[in-house]
């Protein structure tokens, strides 16, 4: 072979590596969504893809604070946890007879976001690992939970309430909306506003960030509170639709959206990544559990499939970034 | 036939994309001597080091031991020929003990079970303290040891091969006066055991108390050897310094204004002692000194990075307290840091991202939102002022030169608008282009009344581009020099504390 074909050669699989490290989750996807539609006739339909958005709506909510928090190289392993100390708060004060609809949602948030607030606060002033402080706190905010509810689900919730997650706007499940909602709230603070700056210059280089003049500390409460948030919304979301406060909800939540990030492209390291790469890993999460019960596979096995999924994301995004 | 030299490197070259770090040098050493190697830094001593313990290969040039020609493979392969090395920078363990730090990866085990005989491992090393008059436990971990101690271990195991040559990296840089005796008598030790030392020191008086044989190195040359005697600390300094071809520094006189900075007794720890100088607007002052002499520790100190422990700040005539970065920057402080790898920069983040960063409130309106078109305005703008070479504002700075890197951290900081500006080490590893321009944004600065601090251990940089110049060893001020009495010889004499 010639020194010009052995470079043309390279520079065609050059071309093919920066295509693939660009847009890999995104052909991934939709690689997934084609076969998916040619192999089950039931999977291309109006009401099955409306059924995995409103699937994906809880996971994609909880992700898009862990994607914040990931970028700044920290993890949150307590939104599980808040997501049912929120939905038993909110529970508890839905009652048909007892106060209007707005009370039980500012509950909800408001948890979330004091529990944020405090592993920010812990994180931030204590200078201990987001590790540590979330595990302790996804311990602490489940027993809460349960000492709360006295290990006993909360029903019997206004029927406005349970509007929240089993409504429809124009035939669409309203927690659709509210996902595409908490969305565009995360990328517009990430992508259009200085806190997401600093978010990103604390993640890329911390020492540089402080050198920079930035409070670093306040950047990191904000995060832990953000995720807190809209755990405590995922909370309130997933408590109306199953018209249900249960202490045991959100478990693994916060695994299945880390997972989401992670396939999503942004790395664990921080600095970098986006909420659109979030978006994509949520609906290949939720598409996949989709297509494997469509093709009858074993909700067993689905788990199975599922980290091999996570395992491969990452495994193809160091590659390409390696062959850059 | 027995050769004269136990070790001879001869004609050693190696390059580095961009640099070429050493040049045709030679080291020739006997057995049961000390051998000190000497030069500036960046000179090549290191480097020349490297080649020695396998860490690098050289690109030309040939290594004999006993007049054997070798081949040092890795750093294993060195220690295998015989060759150990006590490194600058220590990367002890700190949670294993001292015994365990000086025996890993040749643990003494039980027969063949690779189950560790502590017993045996603490008993050897405790030997090994008795033999080098040392007091110390072999079972304290290192975490518990003060640095100084820390550097008595390393010392201890780089002896524990039992090698016949020993490489000292500055080994007293962090140990105090009695340390420094012992360490001698170990030397003297090694040495009539017939063992060969290589001692690299920019302490002028420990080189002239224990060397027997010095070469000198200069801009990755081999510049001379000589025998100690017939040397002098002058001699040394001027063979250090040489007689350089000029360099064109672009500097101009500026007319100084008023004194915007002025420190006095400025105190951080040990490291810092007792600092005072004042800084005009338009005055580039130059700080010189040698590694370790305390001149990233007074600037960090005066920035807010390291907290004081004695002494005062005024800005304008007015006393100010400087506890954080941001204190600095509201007071319209510059750091360029010396690391911009560490300190400079988000590698990950954008040119434009990088540029905005700090004063980033200045481009959003006040919810927060940045005014996109405005921020790129002016990201573009420094891009074409500082002639940063870049594919477009979007480009990630990991991906650019070392030079256009440091043209982006400037680029960031000019735009706080500061008054003091503080460079440290400017165009540490960049190429000679990228030099003259950083030089050159350094005039234009003066030129609009910015007041500079620069801190630079090349000597030519210092002298060809300051007005004045403040020389620091071992934490203090050892040296001030007027641009009219500016000569190497005398900072250097001042920088190696021999005044």
């Amino acid at each position: 072979m010639s020194m010009a074909s052995l470079a043309s050669a390279d520079g065609y699989g050059n071309k093919v590596k920066q295509i693939a490290a660009r847009y890999g989750i995104y052909i991934a996807f939709v690689v997934m969504f084609v076969f998916l539609s040619l192999w089950s006739p039931w999977f291309l339909t109006f009401d099955n893809i409306l059924n995995i958005l409103r699937q994906c709506s809880i996971n994609g909510i909880i992700a898009v604070g862990a994607t914040l928090v990931i970028i700044t190289g920290g993890i949150d392993l307590s939104v599980g946890a808040i997501v049912a100390l929120a939905a038993v708060s909110a529970a508890s004060v839905a009652h048909p007879d007892s106060y209007p609809v707005i009370v039980p949602i500012l509950v909800g948030l408001a948890v979330g976001a004091l529990f944020g607030g405090i592993n920010g606060f812990i994180i931030a002033k204590g200078r201990i690992a987001p590790f540590i402080v979330t595990l302790g706190m996804m311990t602490i905010v489940r027993g809460g939970s349960l000492v709360m509810s006295d290990g006993r689900p909360v029903i019997n919730l206004s029927d406005e309430y349970n509007t929240i997650g089993g409504g429809y706007l124009w035939g669409v499940p309203l927690p659709v909306f509210l996902f595409i909602a908490v969305v565009l709230i995360g990328a517009f603070l990430l992508h259009f506003c200085k806190f997401g700056r600093h978010v990103y210059a604390v993640g890329g280089n911390e020492l540089a960030a402080v050198v920079s003049g930035l409070n670093v500390g306040r950047v990191k409460m904000g995060v832990y509170t953000l995720a807190g948030l809209f755990a405590g919304f995922a909370g309130i979301i997933l408590s109306s639709r199953v018209m249900t406060g249960s202490p045991a909800a959100g478990a693994g939540y916060e695994l299945d959206a880390i997972a989401a990030v992670v396939i999503g492209g942004t790395s664990l390291a921080g600095g970098t990544g986006a909420v659109l790469g979030t978006v994509i890993g949520t609906l290949i999460i939720g598409t996949m559990n989709n297509g494997l019960d469509l093709l009858n596979v074993s909700s067993y096995f689905q788990q199975i499939v599922k980290g091999i999924i996570i395992i491969s994301a990452v495994l193809l995004d160091q590659y390409t970034k390696n062959s850059r | 036939m027995a050769s004269e030299w136990l070790l001879e490197m001869v004609g050693i070259s190696k390059s580095f994309p961009g640099v070429r770090a050493l040049d045709d040098v030679c080291l020739r050493v006997r057995a049961g001597s000390v051998h000190a190697l000497i030069g500036e830094n960046g000179a090549g001593k290191s480097t020349l080091m490297k080649v020695l313990n396998g860490m690098y290969r050289p690109d030309v040039g040939e290594i004999r031991l006993r007049g054997e020609p070798v081949q040092i493979n890795g750093l294993k392969g060195a220690l295998d020929l015989g060759i150990s090395m006590i490194y600058q920078e220590l990367n002890p363990i700190p949670a294993m003990t001292v015994a365990e730090n000086i025996f890993i990866g040749r643990e003494p085990v039980y027969g063949r079970s690779g189950v560790v005989n502590r017993r045996k491992m603490n008993a050897d090393a405790r030997q090994l303290f008795e033999t080098l008059g040392l007091a110390m436990n072999p079972s304290a971990r290192l975490s518990s040891l003060s640095v100084a101690e820390m550097q008595m271990v390393e010392i201890a195991k780089a002896i524990s091969f039992d090698s016949e040559i020993i490489v000292m990296d500055e080994p007293t840089s962090a140990i105090t006066d009695r340390e420094v005796e012992k360490l001698f008598e170990i030397i003297r030790t090694l040495k009539a055991a017939n063992k060969a030392v290589i001692y690299i020191s920019h302490k002028m008086n420990e080189l002239f108390q224990i060397a027997d044989e010095m070469t000198v190195m200069r801009d990755g040359r081999y510049i001379d050897t000589q025998l100690t005697d017939k040397l002098t600390t002058q001699s040394l300094i001027s063979m250090m310094v040489g007689r350089r071809i000029d360099e064109m520094f672009p500097k101009e006189d500026v007319p100084l204004g008023e004194v915007v900075l002025s420190v006095d007794g400025l105190t951080q720890g040990d490291r810092v002692r007792n600092v005072s100088f004042e800084l005009r607007r338009g005055e580039i002052l130059g700080i010189a000194g040698l590694m370790g002499a305390g001149r990233t520790e007074l600037v960090e100190t005066i920035f807010g990075i390291r907290k004081s422990s004695a002494g005062r700040i005024q800005i304008g005539g007015q006393p100010v307290s400087i506890a954080t970065p941001r204190d600095a920057i509201r007071n319209r402080i510059a750091l360029v840091s010396e690391d911009r790898k560490l300190m400079g920069l988000n590698l990950r983040a954008s040119v434009k991202d990088n540029i905005s960063l700090i004063n980033l409130a200045r481009y959003c309106n006040l919810g927060g939102v940045i005014r996109a078109r405005q921020e790129v305005e002016v990201a573009r703008r420094q891009i074409d002022r500082f002639k940063i070479k870049v594919s477009s504002y979007r480009q990630i700075v990991d991906t650019l030169s070392g030079g256009n890197q440091q043209k982006v951290v400037i680029a960031k900081w000019i735009l706080t608008n500061p008054d003091i500006i503080i460079l440290d080490e400017p165009t540490r590893g960049i190429d000679v282009g990228a030099k003259s321009e950083i030089h050159k944004i350094m005039v234009a600065l003066a030129r609009e009344g910015k007041a500079i601090i620069m801190i630079s251990s090349e000597l030519p940089e210092v002298l060809g581009m300051s007005d004045r110049i403040l020389v620091m060893h071992a934490g203090e001020v050892t040296g001030e020099y007027a641009r009219a009495d500016f000569s190497q010889e005398a900072v250097m004499a001042s920088a190696t504390g021999s005044h």
